[in-house]
């Protein structure tokens, strides 16, 4: 008998066993959909994080205060205040940095005429554009000029605007932080949301004047460095760790007490975490996947049992083993496969209804989908063997006289 | 002629258990083209275990057989299927059609089987539904035919690959009087035209419709006559 006779006695026999075939297919089907969903959504996480990342700024290097230590308990990042303004200019000086943007935290009440809000303050320099990759989208940043003067004007962010202001422009207009005047003097361009921190909620004024008359202290938070070019970076960090060396004295023998950070050990944190993450998801959705195939391999087996007699007929009339091994072979190829397609397709609408309806960045790559569409095929095949053989092997008289 | 079966000191052991079963101890028997065989027996006579291996089923444990010249005894599963399609017509008792599948579908299993180009296949399959005189139900499927009807059907695809014998396994043992009559019939016809029949039964009065009776008991023949006063398949039994 010839291939194409196989496939069209098995296909008959699909046809005439319909609610059984798609209760067959069901489990190919959900598996399929959930490793397509599933790295869809893996995929577009890490994009998304990377897009982030990359959105910090360009060729970015972040300096943080060292660790204290208490005895031998290390009390953390962060947990030191070396950082000044001071060491920030001598960053500076290195020809590898194309610019350095101070930064202090804090939080802040916001009032507005009537209207209060409470946001994000960050006190910085005239350079944080450049290094943190941000824009204004109207009216202007602070100059270095109203830096040194430690002038109250502010660049606001647009959730900031959209909660203080209705409709009117926010620029020219004076606001109260903490009690204090400030102008706005431009508002930026909206960044949307990285992770867990909204950039557009939050308010940027210069940093002397956030550090004599809102935060208090000589210390800065966080140095932003940016490197000239990719290629720099490499001296970019040598220089600014040794000039930070330099400006806190340290000695040859003692430990850094700062940190520095560059974008590209973010990123690759970053996309560790959201690769084993989508690892771990597509390992749960094969796991369905072989559950389907088992699901197969159950129906078909009962199909063996319940086709005993006619398994017998077909052999009484001249069919020979590999002819009984095809027919349920390709049932079970063909059931798999058409469940592989469903599934592919259910698996991409799952996607895009979870980036449209859900806000959750998926990407739909091509690769899972040859693998789910490969993986469902050798789950046809190999849950569809055994019982395929076990077919073919039925003696003619046993299947005949089976009842 | 050369007889279409021979078989020489046929010996057929099953083992059930513990326990061995001599189904066949020693048969020997021929038979010519264009016979008519009945083969009679109580249950347990060996009288299935014949057909079994007549039908190239089951092979003998030992003993030489020769259907059409071809030594089935050594032959292999595969090679048993193909001697099966190409050699051998059965008519069972509770017919073995397909289910939910067409008259004419089941019709052309065989030649299916048999590599036969579907356009030919399809051609032969109704031919021999018109020769049972069925040409009005191709499409029906089995569960639409009355048991008469059906066994038309599988005497059809018994017929459409030209088997050297046609093998009936208790043929009319599902059916009435009238149609039992009408079935035999159409294997007289047929014998009539030339084929070899073998009728497999345990009804005394539907063996007289073949020329021969071979008796067995006990897994042997014990005795293979020429029926004397053969019954014929007379218009008024049909009417009737």
């Amino acid at each position: 008998m010839s291939f194409l006779e196989s496939l069209r006695v098995s296909f008959r026999s699909i046809k005439a066993n319909g609610l059984r075939s798609v209760l067959t297919m069901l489990g190919i089907i959900i598996g399929v959909a959930a490793v397509i969903a599933m790295v869809a959504i893996g995929e577009g996480t890490s994009a998304s994080v990377a897009n982030q990342i990359n959105g910090l700024g360009s060729n970015l290097l972040i300096v943080s205060p060292g660790q204290a230590t208490q005895g031998r308990v290390s009390l953390g990042a962060g947990s030191l205040n070396t950082l000044t303004l001071a060491d920030a200019e001598k960053i500076a000086e290195s020809e590898a940095v194309s610019g350095v943007a101070p930064s202090v935290n804090g939080r802040a009440q916001i009032v507005f005429g009537s209207n209060n809000y409470s946001t994000m303050l960050e006190g910085t320099t005239e350079s944080f554009p450049d290094v943190r990759n941000v824009q204004v989208a109207d009216g202007r940043f602070f100059s270095n000029f109203e830096v040194r003067k430690q002038m109250n004007v502010a660049v606001v962010g647009t959730e900031v605007v959209n909660n203080l202001f209705t409709g009117s422009s926010p620029i020219g207009q004076t606001i109260q932080i903490n009690r204090i005047p400030f102008s706005i003097i431009g508002v930026l361009k909206s960044q949307g949301s990285s992770g867990m921190t909204n950039n557009d909620d939050r308010i940027l004024i210069p940093v002397t004047t956030a550090m004599s008359r809102l935060t208090g202290g000589k210390n800065v938070g966080t140095i932003y460095v940016s490197a000239a070019s990719a290629n720099d970076m490499e001296k970019a960090q040598q220089d600014t760790r040794n000039a930070l060396r330099s400006q806190h004295s340290l000695r040859p023998n003692e430990a850094d007490d700062f940190r520095i950070t560059s974008q590209s050990d973010i990123l690759s944190t970053a996309q560790e975490v959201s690769s084993s993450m989508t690892t771990l998801l597509s390992g749960i959705a094969a796991i369905s996947l072989i559950v389907g195939g088992i699901g197969v391999m159950n129906i078909m087996l009962v199909s063996v049992t319940e086709r005993t007699r006619e398994i017998g007929i077909r052999k009484a009339i001249g069919a020979k083993k590999r002819d009984i091994m095809r027919q349920f072979l390709i049932e079970a190829v063909t059931l798999s496969l058409i469940g592989g397609v469903v599934g592919i397709l259910l698996g991409i609408g799952a996607a895009l209804g979870v980036s449209k309806l859900g806000g959750m960045a998926t990407a739909i790559t091509i690769s899972p989908i040859l693998y789910a569409f490969l993986t469902s095929t050798i789950v046809g095949v190999v849950f569809g063997v055994y019982p395929a053989r076990k077919a073919a092997q039925l003696k003619p008289i046993d299947a005949l006289r089976y009842e | 002629m050369r007889p279409v079966i021979q078989m020489e000191d046929l010996k057929k052991r099953y083992q059930i258990g513990d326990q061995e079963i001599q189904a066949l101890r020693g048969v020997s028997l021929s038979i010519e083209t264009g016979d008519f065989v009945a083969i009679m027996g109580p249950s347990g006579s060996g009288k299935s275990s014949m057909m079994n291996v007549i039908g190239c089923l089951d092979k003998p444990t030992s003993g030489e057989f020769y259907l059409d010249g071809y030594p089935v005894s050594q032959a292999h599963d595969d090679e048993l299927a193909e001697i099966r399609n190409q050699k051998i017509g059965f008519v069972f008792q509770n017919f073995n059609l397909l289910p939910r599948t067409t008259a004419v579908e089941n019709v052309e299993l065989p030649l299916l089987y048999a590599g036969t180009p579907a356009k030919e296949r399809r051609e032969r399959a109704i031919q021999a539904l018109l020769d049972v005189g069925l040409g009005e139900r191709l499409n029906n499927k089995p569960n639409e035919l009355s048991g008469g009807q059906q066994q038309r059907v599988s005497i059809a695809r018994a017929l459409v690959n030209d088997p050297v014998i046609l093998l009936a396994d208790e043929p009319t043992g599902a059916l009435d009087t009238k149609t039992s009559v009408e079935i035999m019939g159409i294997f007289q016809q047929l014998n009539n035209a030339g084929k070899t029949v073998i009728l497999v039964t345990h009804e005394p009065d539907i063996a007289e419709y073949a020329k021969r009776i071979v008796r067995f008991r006990d897994g042997q023949i014990v005795s293979n006559e020429i029926v004397e006063e053969r019954r014929r398949v007379l218009l008024e039994e049909v009417i009737t």
